[in-house]
C-alpha cells in the first residue's frame, strides 16, 4: 500500500544516485569517459585507481563541483545535473578537510545547519553538535579552535561536520591520505563501524587498494577516465577481469605469453622458454593472443626437491620476514624474478631458504589466471 | 658589507632621529638642543592652522581610505575570475599605479581635473533649473580624496589579493558543500578570511594619504593637508614647533604600519 504512494525513486532497491555515460572533458583532456555506475543506498563503495584515473572527478560530479560535459547524474532518481553544490544533499569530507579556521570545532560543525532555511533554534543545532561530536568520539571538544586539534582530530571534526546534515551520499575524498599508518588503521575500522550505524550512503575515492579492499562492499578499479571493474573486493580479488586490475588488487605475479589452448574451463598460455601455464580465464580469451598469467604470491609454493607439472627450478635471490609469512624474491632463468610467500607452517616443513639456494616453485593446477593484457 | 648597510641606515634615519630630537628642543633653534621640553607639542596643538590642516588630513585620509578599501576589495575580488590578457593587463596597471613617482601623479591628476572642470562646469551652468547660481566644480576636499583614494586602491587591490591567494580555495567549496548559496559563503567564509587583509589595506591607504604631500601639493586648491602647511611654514625657518608637527605625523604613520603588518602576521597565522 505505502509503497504505491511513495515515488518508485524512494523504494528501498532504487539507486540512489546514478552515473549514465557521465563524461567530463577539459578541452581535450577526458578526465571521465562515459561513466555508468548505479549506487546502492546504505552501501559502502570506494572508487580505486592510480591518480589521474577519474575517479577524483566522478566523486566531484556527484558533488555538484563539476558539470559533465554529456551524460547525466541522477540523485535519488533526479537529474541534477545543473543543481548547484548547496542544493544537493550530498556531503564531503575534502582530503585536507578544508575546515573553517575562524571557526571553533562546533562552529564548524554547525555550519550546515545554520545554513537550513528556515533556521534551526540555537538550542537544537547545539544539541546535534553535541551528538555528532559523541559520534566521532570527541566530547567536550566544541570550543576547541581548529589548529589546535590533531590531524586525526580534524579528520573527526570533518566527519562530524559531514555527517550532521544526514546527508543522501557521504562523499570522502582520500580522507587518510594525511594520516600516518596506525592512524589510518584505526579510523578505517571506525569509518566502516560509523557507516554501519548511520546507515548512508559512502563514497569513497582512494589510491590505496588496501583501503579500498577492506572497507567496501563493492569497489569500482578505474583508468584513465573509465571503469574497468566492479565488485566486491573478495571478487576483485578472486576473478579480475584483466591483468590491470590484478596489478591493482593485491600483489601478483604475471607471466606474459601466448595463448595455445582454449578448452572448457582451462586456458593455457606458453611463457617464455616454452613454459606451459594453465589457469582459468575470467574474461574469455582467444587462441593465439598475447595474455598474461597471473599466480599470486601465496599460491606459489617452494620445495627442495619434487617434479610434475606446474614446478619451476629456481634460484632465491632474496628473504623478507614477514611475521606469519615470508616473502621470497626468486629467479627463473627463462620468466624472471617473481614472489612467492611462504606460511609458517609451509616453512616448518621444508625449512628455510637462503639466498642463492635452488628450489623448485609450483602451484596447484588451476590456481594461475589467464587475462588479458589491458 | 655590514659597515655598508650601517652607513646607509644611519644617512636614512639620522635626519627623521634629528627631527624628532629637536621637536623636544626647549630652545627655539633648530641647530642647537638648549634642554629638554614638551612646550612645542603644545604650542602646535594650540595653533589653530595646524588644528585646521590636521582636520583636513584626517577627514581626507579618512574619506580616501574607506573609498580604496570598498573599491580595492571589489576589484581584487572581481580580478579573481578575470584571466589571461587582461588579467595580465589590469596586473600592470595596478603595479604602474604603484611605481610610478609621486610628482608625476601630481600633475596628471591636476591637468586631468582641470580639464574635466573645464568641460563640466560650462555644462552645469547651462542645464541648472534654479534661478541661483549653479555650483561650480573646483579644487579642494573632492579632488584630494578622489586622487589619494584612486592611487590608494592599488595598494589595497595588491594587499587584499595576495591574502586570497594564500586562502585554500576547497574552504570555498566546502562552504557551498554544506548548503551555504553563494552570498553565505561569501559572508561566512571568503570576507572573514581576507578580513586582515582589508583591514591592513585601509591602514595603510589612509597612511599613504595622511602622510602624502606631493599629490596633495598638486589637486588641494584651497585646501591645506597637515604636510601641505609644514612645507608651507618651512620656508619661513625650521622651527621646533614644525619638528614636533613632522614627529607626530611619523608617529601616527608608524603606528598605523605596525598595525597593519600587525594584523597580516596574525591573520597569517591563523590560516
Amino acid at each position: 500500500m505505502e509503497s504505491n504512494l511513495k515515488p518508485s525513486s524512494e523504494t528501498e532497491d532504487a539507486p540512489i544516485a546514478e552515473l549514465r555515460e557521465a563524461s567530463k572533458h577539459y578541452g581535450a583532456v577526458v578526465a571521465a569517459d562515459g561513466l555508468n555506475l548505479s549506487i546502492r543506498r546504505g552501501e559502502f563503495l570506494s572508487f580505486l585507481g592510480p591518480s589521474g584515473c577519474g575517479k577524483t572527478t566522478a566523486l566531484r560530479m556527484l558533488a555538484g563541483f563539476e558539470a559533465p560535459t554529456s551524460g547525466d547524474i541522477l540523485l535519488d532518481g533526479q537529474r541534477v545535473n545543473e543543481v548547484p553544490p548547496h542544493r544537493r544533499p550530498v556531503n564531503m569530507v575534502f582530503q585536507h578537510y578544508a575546515l573553517f579556521p575562524h571557526l571553533t570545532v562546533a562552529q564548524n560543525i554547525a555550519y550546515g545547519l545554520r545554513q537550513r532555511r528556515p533556521r534551526p533554534a540555537e538550542g537544537e543545532i547545539a544539541r546535534a553538535v553535541d551528538r555528532a561530536l559523541e559520534t566521532v568520539r570527541l566530547p567536550g571538544f566544541g570550543p576547541r579552535r581548529i589548529w589546535e586539534m590533531s590531524g586525526g582530530q580534524q579528520q573527526r571534526v570533518a566527519l562530524a561536520r559531514a555527517i550532521i546534515n544526514q546527508p543522501k551520499l557521504l562523499l570522502l575524498d582520500e580522507p587518510m591520505a594525511a594520516l600516518d599508518k596506525k592512524l589510518r588503521r584505526d579510523m578505517q575500522i571506525e569509518l566502516q563501524t560509523l557507516q554501519r550505524s548511520l546507515g548512508i550512503t559512502f563514497i569513497l575515492v582512494t589510491h590505496d587498494q588496501e583501503e579500498a579492499l577492506s572497507m567496501s562492499d563493492r569497489v569500482c578499479i578505474m583508468r584513465s577516465g573509465r571503469i574497468v571493474q566492479m565488485g566486491s573486493p573478495r571478487k576483485l580479488y578472486d576473478r579480475p577481469a584483466s591483468r590491470y586490475v590484478a596489478d591493482f588488487v593485491g600483489k601478483s605475479n604475471f607471466f606474459s605469453g601466448r595463448v595455445t589452448a582454449v578448452e572448457a574451463g582451462r586456458t593455457e598460455l606458453a611463457a617464455a622458454g616454452g613454459h606451459l601455464i594453465a589457469g582459468g580465464a575470467p574474461v574469455e580469451i582467444a587462441m593465439g593472443q598475447t595474455a598474461s598469467a597471473s599466480l599470486r604470491p601465496e599460491q606459489i609454493a617452494l620445495h627442495r626437491k619434487g617434479a610434475g607439472g606446474n614446478t619451476l627450478p629456481v634460484t632465491v635471490i632474496n628473504r623478507i620476514f614477514l611475521g606469519e609469512h615470508t616473502e621470497y624474491l626468486v629467479r627463473n632463468t627463462d620468466l624472471g624474478e617473481f614472489l612467492v610467500l611462504v606460511s609458517r607452517q609451509a616453512e616448518a616443513i621444508e625449512g628455510e631458504f637462503e639466498p642463492g639456494d635452488q628450489a623448485l616453485a609450483s602451484w596447484q593446477d588451476g590456481a594461475a589466471l589467464i587475462l588479458g593484457d589491458d | 658589507m655590514r659597515i655598508y648597510a650601517l652607513a646607509v641606515y644611519l644617512f636614512l634615519y639620522i635626519p627623521i632621529g634629528i627631527i624628532a630630537l629637536f621637536s623636544f628642543n626647549a630652545g627655539r633653534h633648530a641647530s642647537q638642543f638648549q634642554g629638554f621640553s614638551t612646550q612645542w607639542y603644545g604650542k602646535a596643538l594650540s595653533n589653530p592652522f595646524v588644528m585646521d590642516a590636521f582636520q583636513t588630513s584626517l577627514s581626507v585620509a579618512l574619506a580616501s581610505a574607506v573609498l580604496a578599501t570598498l573599491f580595492g576589495t571589489m576589484a581584487a575580488l572581481a580580478l579573481q575570475s578575470v584571466s589571461g590578457r587582461l588579467r595580465l593587463a589590469f596586473d600592470a596597471l595596478i603595479y604602474i599605479a604603484v611605481m610610478v613617482p609621486g610628482i608625476v601623479i601630481g600633475i596628471a591628476t591636476l591637468i586631468a581635473l582641470v580639464t574635466l572642470f573645464g568641460w563640466l562646469n560650462p555644462i552645469l551652468v547651462a542645464i541648472w533649473p534654479f534661478a541661483a547660481k549653479a555650483p561650480q566644480l573646483s579644487l579642494g576636499y573632492g579632488s584630494l580624496i578622489a586622487a589619494h583614494g584612486l592611487f590608494a586602491m592599488a595598494l589595497v587591490i595588491i594587499i587584499v589579493r595576495a591574502r586570497m591567494a594564500g586562502m585554500d580555495r576547497s574552504l570555498i567549496e566546502a562552504s557551498a558543500d554544506l548548503g551555504a548559496t553563494p552570498w553565505g559563503t561569501f559572508r561566512q567564509v571568503t570576507l572573514p578570511q581576507i578580513f586582515p587583509g582589508i583591514l591592513a589595506g585601509f591602514l595603510l591607504a589612509f597612511t599613504f594619504s595622511f602622510d602624502d604631500f606631493i599629490i596633495a601639493f598638486f589637486v588641494a586648491g584651497s585646501q591645506t593637508t597637515l604636510p601641505v602647511y609644514v612645507f608651507s611654514s618651512i620656508r619661513r625657518g625650521v622651527t621646533p614647533e614644525i619638528n614636533a608637527i613632522g614627529t607626530m605625523v611619523l608617529a601616527v604613520s608608524l603606528m598605523m604600519l605596525i598595525a597593519a603588518q600587525a594584523i597580516l602576521q596574525r591573520g597569517h597565522k591563523a590560516a
